[in-house]
């Protein structure tokens, strides 16, 4: 079937929006941002001849878009704005209740302490949350032509083989060709099913911080759930001491009653747990994805090793944390320039067009968009605080889509 | 041509290269060197290596782990990240602003005197360099390239 234009004509090309299932109709707008951006905000259904103004409105994936592209997510949310009441809701207790006594009988540092630890907790959350995880964007029509002959030159009647084998360090790794976003997935990449999108050094999809985990983002990830480690020990022990220099004077369980305690017991061997078992996976350079799929341990053959892995664990620990940030990939708010072919010296705003027609492909493709066998598999751990059961004592519940 | 704006106004594109990346040292951006032959009637091949390995150069030394991007991710950290709100990282100053000066600069030195155009790899997800191959729109050469093309569309 005829897929992809193969030159791309001198008239500007204008192509009409499509209404999807992505993020365009579903994300809500902020009136500022709109008002700026000085065009109308696009609705759902009005959106035929309407030319949308940024690249995050004809984004494929399956996410969220808020302040005008700034901030993305994935489409579920619920379960982060539950992680956000949680912690709110214990810190807020903790603050109100416990450090009044404490800052008085004890030292004032305990709250100061408390609110470092809190802001940097919220902070890093944040940035977990809403930054982009190593999207990869998809391939253009141009782009997905050229691999279509490739891989059609290599194979004659069967179905030509979807993978290349690449050697990396010695250690022979396969990679798959993805459907949706008709790229060959690069290393350590995999398609994330509830987003819908490829992402650079998938670790997992987590739901409590509503984002994808990715080469982007696993730094604060992990910050994000080492501070909350010792946030939650912390305001545990204090509350500890907090009753039981309390029920010196007034009974035990009156001061219970009044304390978030209970929160904090169950959250953390799940927090602490999970922290122990993402330094693991850092001082072995090794993602979630990986781990889980026992890529690289020894029961797959002797010779199977990490051929990413420095050698060092604290080589393996800085390169995780304090290697260089790599800039998104997916330019969120470019401006969509559907009439100018592509030039080298803009840096921005060009190639918007490219979004479009891969998308106007992909619903001519149609039925590309099978399950997990074709799109390799992304894991997504439905209930990642309980998939340190590894090392902790809650048990392991998670689904791999 | 003599220079871009002729190249856009007076060509028409006939054909795309995509160089692909070389993961044989893992997940550092690195482009393969293998010369495309549909290139070989348009440029040397001395010039087309320089141009790749001057930028597989420039997105190692961005993505090189040492001092300075220790330097910078523990500052970031002591933070809070926010410093990322008044510096731009150490990375997108190579990556986006070095490497866009120096493809601007061999677009318009080498590569549309021979009616070629590189753009950048960060536009297409840092996957491939696109290199498209125009032709002079008065001249009959140009539909010789996209019947190659067109093979692929018989599904």
């Amino acid at each position: 079937m005829s897929q992809i234009q193969h030159a791309v004509p001198d008239a500007p090309i204008r192509y009409t929006q499509i209404c999807t299932r992505s993020s365009s109709c579903s994300s809500p707008q902020t009136s500022s941002s709109a008002a700026a951006a000085g065009t109308e905000p696009p609705s759902c259904t009005g959106h035929r001849g309407r030319t949308p103004r940024r690249k995050w409105q004809v984004f494929p994936g399956r996410n969220r878009f808020y302040c005008d592209g700034r901030v993305m997510m994935a489409r579920q949310t619920g379960v982060f704005y539950l992680t956000l009441v949680l912690i709110l809701l214990t810190s807020g207790l903790f603050f109100a209740f416990d450090c009044p006594y404490l800052a008085s009988n004890l030292s004032p540092a305990i709250p100061a302490v408390g609110a470092v630890l809190f802001v940097f907790v919220m902070g890093m959350l944040f940035r977990a949350s809403f930054s982009d995880p190593g999207v990869l964007p998809r391939a253009t029509p141009d782009e997905a032509a050229d691999l279509e002959r490739q891989i059609d030159s290599t194979g004659c009647s069967k179905p030509p083989p979807r993978t290349r084998e690449v050697l990396i360090n010695g250690q022979t790794v396969k990679l798959k060709y993805c459907f949706t976003c008709k790229i060959f997935r690069p290393p350590r990449a995999s398609h994330c099913s509830l987003c819908d999108n490829c992402v650079e050094r998938f670790d997992h999809h987590c739901p409590w911080v509503g984002n994808c985990v990715g080469r982007r983002n696993y730094r604060f990830f992990y910050l994000f759930i080492l501070s909350l480690s010792f946030l939650t020990i912390f305001i545990f022990a204090f509350v500890i001491t907090h009753v039981v220099l309390r029920s010196n004077r007034t009974g035990f369980l009156t001061t219970l009653k009044d304390s978030p305690v209970v929160v904090c017991f169950f959250s953390v061997w799940s927090i602490v747990g999970l922290s122990g078992f993402h330094t693991y996976l850092i001082s072995s350079n090794q993602t979630t994805n990986e781990d889980i799929k026992g890529t690289w341990s020894k029961k797959e053959g002797k010779d199977n090793y990490n051929p990413y892995s420095y050698g060092n664990v604290l080589t393996n620990c800085c390169a995780a944390l304090c290697g260089p940030l790599p800039p998104s990939l997916i330019d969120r708010r470019g401006l969509i320039q559907a009439d100018t072919p592509q030039t080298a010296h803009q840096s921005n705003g060009t190639g918007g067009g490219s979004y479009a027609p891969t998308q106007l492909h992909s619903h001519m493709v149609g039925g590309y968009h099978p399950g997990w066998l074709q799109h390799g598999g992304g894991t997504s751990c439905q209930f990642c605080c309980f998939h340190a059961a590894k090392i902790s004592f809650v048990p392991l519940t998670f689904y791999i889509y | 041509f003599h220079n871009l704006q002729e190249l856009r106004h007076s060509a028409s594109l006939a054909n795309k290269v995509f160089i692909q990346r070389d993961y044989s040292e893992g997940t550092t951006c690195k482009f393969q060197t293998k010369f495309p032959s549909e290139l070989e009637s348009r440029i040397e091949l001395t010039l087309f290596e320089e141009t790749v390995k001057t930028l597989n150069n420039f997105y190692a030394e961005a993505e090189k782990i040492g001092g300075q991007s220790y330097l910078e991710g523990c500052l970031a950290c002591a933070t809070a990240y926010l410093i990322f709100l008044c510096m731009e990282t150490r990375y997108e100053k190579q990556v986006l602003k070095k490497i866009a000066k120096y493809i601007q600069e061999q677009n318009e030195k080498i590569y549309a005197p021979r009616g070629l155009l590189i753009t950048d790899p960060i536009e297409r997800g840092m996957r491939v360099i696109e290199i498209s191959i125009y032709e002079d729109r008065g001249s009959s050469g140009s539909s010789s390239g996209s019947s190659s093309v067109s093979g692929s569309t018989a599904r």
